[in-house]
């Protein structure tokens, strides 16, 4: 069984964490591009946390998927799955050319995850508020059968506006689930939403959503989640936090890394043509070429 | 090629015994035998009579409270770390309020997880519209890989759920909540996928599922009494569905009528309807809910205002005759 040091580096520097953030970034963009469908403002403001999960957080084998002690984790926000395909691709979970099969017919890469065609998800998501319910069973998996591992679920802030969601909530404070943890990517901006005063963004779903999960009876940390230092902080304390699951909220923007796409809610699943991609790809610094032939 | 008979208990001496009880007993012998087997329940454990299991294995079984929803994500997560859960509450909300979850967490993926409808169809105790259950057969017959079972007493009940334990995937069961007489022979081997023939006769085919194959075995003696002969085809498998039986049944009898305690839209009539409609068009006659919602009631009163009982059942039978081909 590998241990945790040969699975992570633990003293990786957050510049190279950055720079497989902007990677990320890019290569998200020229497959949405490349498959002329797809989401593009969530997976931006998810790919932080989610290459922060990956190469310097969870506890997982890429040869071994299935590894019945790995850590778990849930895209309950299922539309972001461009963020996760390309974040499995960069670990090793496969090949970085498969990105350019998403939501294409007979593809490994579905619109949203599917638990049976790729090796390296754990659960099943789409239809959103769902993904909190499988990862408080895991916990409690993890508990009965003393598997040591954690369970990390992440939720879009417009999906909390699900009941279900705070179902999940009310049976993982009751049971002292403190082996999951759920990541709210905070970007205030769902797919219509509200209208707001300020012109091309809107009114943000949920107000507080920390003091939400704190009445359901969760330890809640925020951070800013596009900044690994803190996002390293909120995972470790999160980790430490004993008898209560914690809810990070973790502030982001939609869209983040593209100066046009951030906080305009136009960008929730609209195709960068080609020169958006370019300017796009200029900005997070990376030329044409770099995104390694998903374009 | 024709079924073997089974041989049963004749309906005057068999014994009654309350469904739910024996899926309360049968899981906590089940649990027994498996230790991967935990029931989730939703605040309704002493109706459904889950509390036998708890007091046989407190430490696998979870009260999650009045919220379905999270019962059925929390059972598909427990199922991918190696768990058998086992879903206890109302056919009516867990097929129901909970129905997009069975489909994106337990059905597509094709999870372990065993979903129990309590006080399934519309004998629910004097509770009416929204405790009845009479659309579930046919959402889950409409979804890939989800087995539906419904049998009619507490001996095929027994057996039903050994098969469940023994099936690596998602079934939707049936359990309705009143007393049925015990036709079953108690060392019954239930398969998924097979219907049983339980009285021979080439007069008429009847067709049902679920405790309504109580009532047809009596409709067949009402018939008897009148010289006709029918047989009787016991479907407690909706999904799969053994289509091979239902022509066969219909090759040899020539008219057919099915009887359940569902909705006649897309349950086991729907099935017997599409099965023949595309392999051997029969003359056919469908009992059950035709298209309202349930009043609460005594359910002698309910079987009698929707259609249900044993001389509906005959009725339906004699009129379908006429239209016998040839």
């Amino acid at each position: 069984m590998p241990t945790a040091t040969e699975l992570v580096d633990p003293i990786s520097a957050f510049a190279d964490l950055r720079q497989l953030s902007a990677r990320a970034r890019g290569l998200i963009l020229q497959t949405v591009h490349h498959a002329g469908a797809g989401h593009v403002g969530g997976p931006l403001s998810a790919t932080d946390l989610l290459i922060h999960l990956y190469f310097n957080e969870m506890r997982i084998d890429t040869n071994r998927p299935y590894w019945d002690a790995r850590d778990r984790f849930i895209l309950s926000k299922g539309h972001a799955s461009i963020a996760l395909y390309v974040v499995l691709a960069m670990r090793g979970y496969l090949p970085i050319e498969e990105l350019k099969t998403f939501d294409q017919i007979d593809s490994r890469l579905q619109g949203h995850p599917d638990l049976k065609a790729l090796p390296g998800l754990d659960m099943s998501t789409g239809s959103l508020g769902q993904g909190l319910s499988p990862g408080v069973g895991m916990a409690l998996g993890s508990r009965l059968k003393d598997l040591p591992f954690h369970t990390w679920v992440m939720l879009g802030d417009g999906e909390i506006q699900e009941g279900q969601i705070w179902e999940a909530c009310f049976a993982a404070s009751r049971l002292e689930l403190d082996n999951v943890t759920a990541i709210l990517d905070f970007n205030r901006l769902p797919q219509f939403g509200w209208p707001a005063s300020e012109g091309f963004t809107r009114g943000k779903p949920i107000d507080d959503p920390g003091a939400k999960f704190r009445s359901f009876g969760w330890n809640v940390i925020e951070c800013n989640g596009h900044d690994h230092a803190e996002i390293a902080g909120a995972f470790a304390t999160a980790k430490r936090h004993k008898g209560q699951p914690t809810c990070i909220v973790a502030h982001t923007v939609k869209g983040k890394g593209v100066s046009f796409m951030e906080g305009d809610y136009l960008w929730h699943a609209k195709v960068p043509d080609a020169e958006h991609l370019k300017r796009a790809l200029a900005e997070l610094g990376l030329s044409d070429e770099s995104g390694e032939g998903a374009a | 090629m024709a079924q073997e008979l089974l041989q049963t208990t004749p309906l005057a001496v068999a014994p009654l015994v309350a469904l739910r009880d024996t899926w309360g007993e049968t899981l906590s012998e089940l649990g027994s035998l498996n230790r991967n087997l935990v029931v989730l329940d939703g605040d309704l454990a002493n109706s459904t009579r889950a509390d036998i299991f708890q007091q046989a294995h407190p430490d696998r079984f979870f009260e999650l409270g009045i919220a379905e929803q999270n019962i059925v994500g929390m059972a598909a997560g427990l199922a991918t770390v190696g768990f058998i859960p086992w879903i206890s509450t109302f056919a009516a909300f867990v097929a129901k309020r909970a129905l997009d979850q069975i489909r994106v967490v337990v059905a597509q993926p094709h999870l372990n997880v065993k979903l129990c409808g309590a006080y399934s169809g519309i004998l629910t105790s004097k509770t009416g519209k929204t405790h009845q259950s009479v659309e579930d057969i046919a959402v889950f017959r409409a979804m890939p890989g989800m087995v539906t079972l419904a049998p009619a007493d507490a001996n095929e009940l027994r057996a039903a759920m050994f098969a469940m334990m023994e099936y690596d995937g998602p079934v939707y069961l049936r359990v309705t909540r009143d007393a049925s007489p015990v036709i079953f022979p108690r060392n019954h081997q239930f398969r998924i996928g097979k219907s049983i023939l339980l009285r021979e006769g080439s007069d008429v085919g009847l067709i049902s599922t679920g405790p309504q194959t109580i009532r047809t075995l009596i409709a067949a003696e009402l018939l008897a009494a009148d010289g006709i002969a029918a047989s009787v085809l016991h479907v407690p498998s909706l999904k799969p569905f053994d289509e091979d039986a239902i022509v066969e049944m219909a090759t040899r009898t020539g008219c057919v009528v099915t009887s359940e305690d569902h909705s006649i839209i897309g349950g086991l009539g729907g099935a017997v309807a599409e099965t023949l409609g595309e392999h051997f068009p029969t003359p056919m006659r469908r009992i059950g809910i035709r298209d309202t919602f349930g009043e609460s009631g005594p359910n002698d009163a309910i079987l009698q205002k929707y259609g249900m009982t044993p001389e509906h059942i005959a009725a339906a039978a004699r009129d379908v005759m006429a239209l016998k081909k040839g």
